[in-house]
């Protein structure tokens, strides 16, 4: 095959690298990552598994809620919040979201693309800062889309056996948003996570704990403790601005969620750090 | 160019690269040659800024790696040709690189022509064989066109079509004018591609030279020579200064003395010779003459 033993000059006619066409920007960084996320299968698998689950898997817990409301299931509690209940499913969805989340980072260890990555952009605070910015745009976009069908497709089916809500009413539009927005910073924090532990196994275990396992250890605690505990947990914290209902020992909503993304913030701000620090 | 200053790196209580100074220059190809573990491919990914050095500095064009404006127009590099993301096809990796530094879509194609991947870009590069994974690491290096190169271990896992395709890549590209770094723990390898080679022992500098120059100054010039009065040639040949051996197939093994001095001498007292011989150590032998003592891991005695 001739043309694999010919070379073919590298740069035919042209400037022989001695200096750079233009500066690399941080807009280059972020298209690069954009094609990084789009390349791969797994992502859209990943997004249509979190859709499945927030969309499909919550218009049946909406059902059901609906049809355990209209025999009195729910009086005891005292609450009915409908928005709240079309959005229960997005509690499982977001694993999906932030397992993607860690795994647009930790993939690059996993692989060794990450040699490539910061060979390639060797601004460590801007690689990560666009990877970070790509994935929460598009976990923000699935969230967005999942909350608002979510919520449109629960309403339907709640209002069938009981009391339904719609996005006029006071605060539900805010939880709708809420709820996407919530979704994506969940997916920030879980990159977060992965750039700082570095491995697919431990992120995943460390979001899932600071999503379920811990705030469930939580509860076991005697109430004096586990109620202040459970109004600053980050991610419950933050699961207020989608609920429209507000609970005991729970935060407002803006307020709940100001101390998740503070949290988040300090997350990837520590991983910025070691990842400047650390080898690739 | 590319020049290293007393770059040193530890890790912990091991020394991977001891105090190395360094200039890798344009339009040549130089091998940096040792055995594995002697830290060549730590050195390469300090000069990637990848690893921070512990003490010393390594530049490329002048400046740190990571103050690069536009590093892979500057500096294109293959360190592991495995380093890619398995479920991403050839064409979107290729992507990926040029688009982190603002180069047009046009480039991929070019370097996948380059490489002889065209027709087989869409490929997952989890699908590669090992052959055309170091093709497309070799791509990756070339996207920014870069006046700058550098490759750890090309050629392995190459058939032999692809080694030769290889070398005639280095080669080319340091007549175009290019810096060409190449790894590799073959001397004989080298012995093909390079014209100056580094080697380097457990961190350390052995040797920073042209191949040619390595040979001469290192094979320590033995003549073999067989003549029809042994006895009287080694004579005058002492007596000028040279050293003489018995040669174990018949004749003198002659050191120290250049074979043109021993035609001379003969002629001069009359004896007729029959063979004359330079003994080149070939660059295997000298590389592993200069690196038995800084193999990290080396076959003791059998008792």
């Amino acid at each position: 095959m001739s043309t694999i033993t010919d070379p073919v000059p590298v740069s035919p006619g042209q400037r022989r690298g001695t200096a750079p066409a233009r500066p690399a920007t941080f807009g280059d960084a972020v298209r690069s990552e954009w094609i990084k996320l789009t390349s791969v299968r797994s992502t859209w698998i990943t997004l249509l598994v979190a859709l499945v689950l927030g969309v499909g898997f919550g218009t049946l817990i909406s059902y059901l809620s609906g049809s355990h409301h209209a025999t009195g299931g729910f009086g005891h509690h005292g609450i009915w919040d409908p928005t709240s209940v079309s959005f229960r499913a997005i509690v499982i969805a977001q694993l999906a979201i932030a397992v993607l989340g860690v795994l647009v980072v930790t993939s690059e260890y996993g692989t060794g693309m990450i040699r490539v990555s910061l060979a390639v952009t060797p601004r460590r605070t801007r690689f990560l800062l666009s990877k970070a910015l790509v994935y929460t745009a598009v976990a923000l976009v699935v969230g967005e889309v999942m909350a608002f069908a979510a919520f449109l497709a629960g309403q339907a089916v709640i209002g069938l056996n009981a009391p339904s809500t719609t996005l006029g009413a006071p605060d539900v539009l805010r939880a709708v948003i809420g709820a996407g927005l919530y979704l994506a910073v969940i997916g920030l924090l879980a990159s977060a996570i992965g750039a700082l532990v570095r491995n697919t196994a431990a992120g995943i275990s460390a979001i899932v704990a600071l999503l379920f396992v811990l705030p469930g250890v939580v509860q076991a605690l005697p109430s004096s403790w586990a109620n202040p505990i459970t109004e600053f947990w980050p991610t419950q914290a933050g699961s207020q601005v989608f609920a429209v209902v507000r609970g005991a020992h729970t935060l407002a909503a803006w307020s709940g969620f100001g101390v998740l993304v503070a949290f988040t913030i300090l997350v990837l701000a520590v991983a910025d750090v070691t990842l400047r620090r650390r080898d690739a | 160019m590319i020049e290293a200053q007393h770059l040193t790196k530890r890790y912990g209580a091991t020394t991977a690269v001891d105090d190395l100074s360094f200039r890798i220059t344009p339009g040549q190809v130089t091998g940096f040659l040792g055995p594995n573990g002697a830290g060549k491919t730590t050195t390469m990914r300090m000069i990637l800024g990848l690893d921070r050095p512990t003490g010393g500095s390594v530049t490329v064009n002048g400046r740190l790696y990571r103050d690069l404006a536009a590093p892979i127009t500057e500096v294109g590099a293959l360190l592991d040709a495995k380093a890619v993301h398995g479920g991403r096809s050839a064409r979107n990796h290729l992507r990926v690189i040029a688009a982190s530094n603002g180069l047009p879509e046009s480039r991929v194609d070019e370097v996948l022509r380059i490489v002889g991947l065209h027709d087989v870009a869409s490929r997952r590069a989890g699908a590669y064989s090992l052959g055309m994974g170091q093709r497309l690491g070799i791509a990756a290096a070339l996207v920014g066109d870069p006046g700058i190169l550098m490759f750890d271990e090309p050629v392995n896992g190459l058939d032999p079509e692809g080694i030769v395709w290889v070398r005639t890549l280095m080669r080319s590209l340091a007549a175009e004018g290019r810096t060409v770094l190449v790894s590799s723990h073959l001397m004989s390898e080298m012995a093909l591609t390079a014209d100056h080679l580094i080697v380097i022992g457990k961190g350390r500098l052995i040797a920073d030279a042209g191949v040619q120059e390595f040979l001469d100054r290192d094979s320590a010039l033995s003549v073999l020579v067989r003549s029809r009065d042994n006895e009287r040639l080694a004579q005058q040949i002492t007596g000028a200064g040279g050293a003489v051996v018995p040669a174990v197939a018949g004749g003198l093994q002659v050191t120290g003395m250049a074979s043109g001095t021993i035609g001379e001498l003969a002629l001069a007292a009359g004896i007729v010779v029959e063979e004359l011989v330079p003994q080149r150590a070939s660059l295997e032998e000298v590389f592993m003459e200069m690196t038995k003592d800084s193999v990290e891991y080396s076959t003791g005695e059998v008792a």
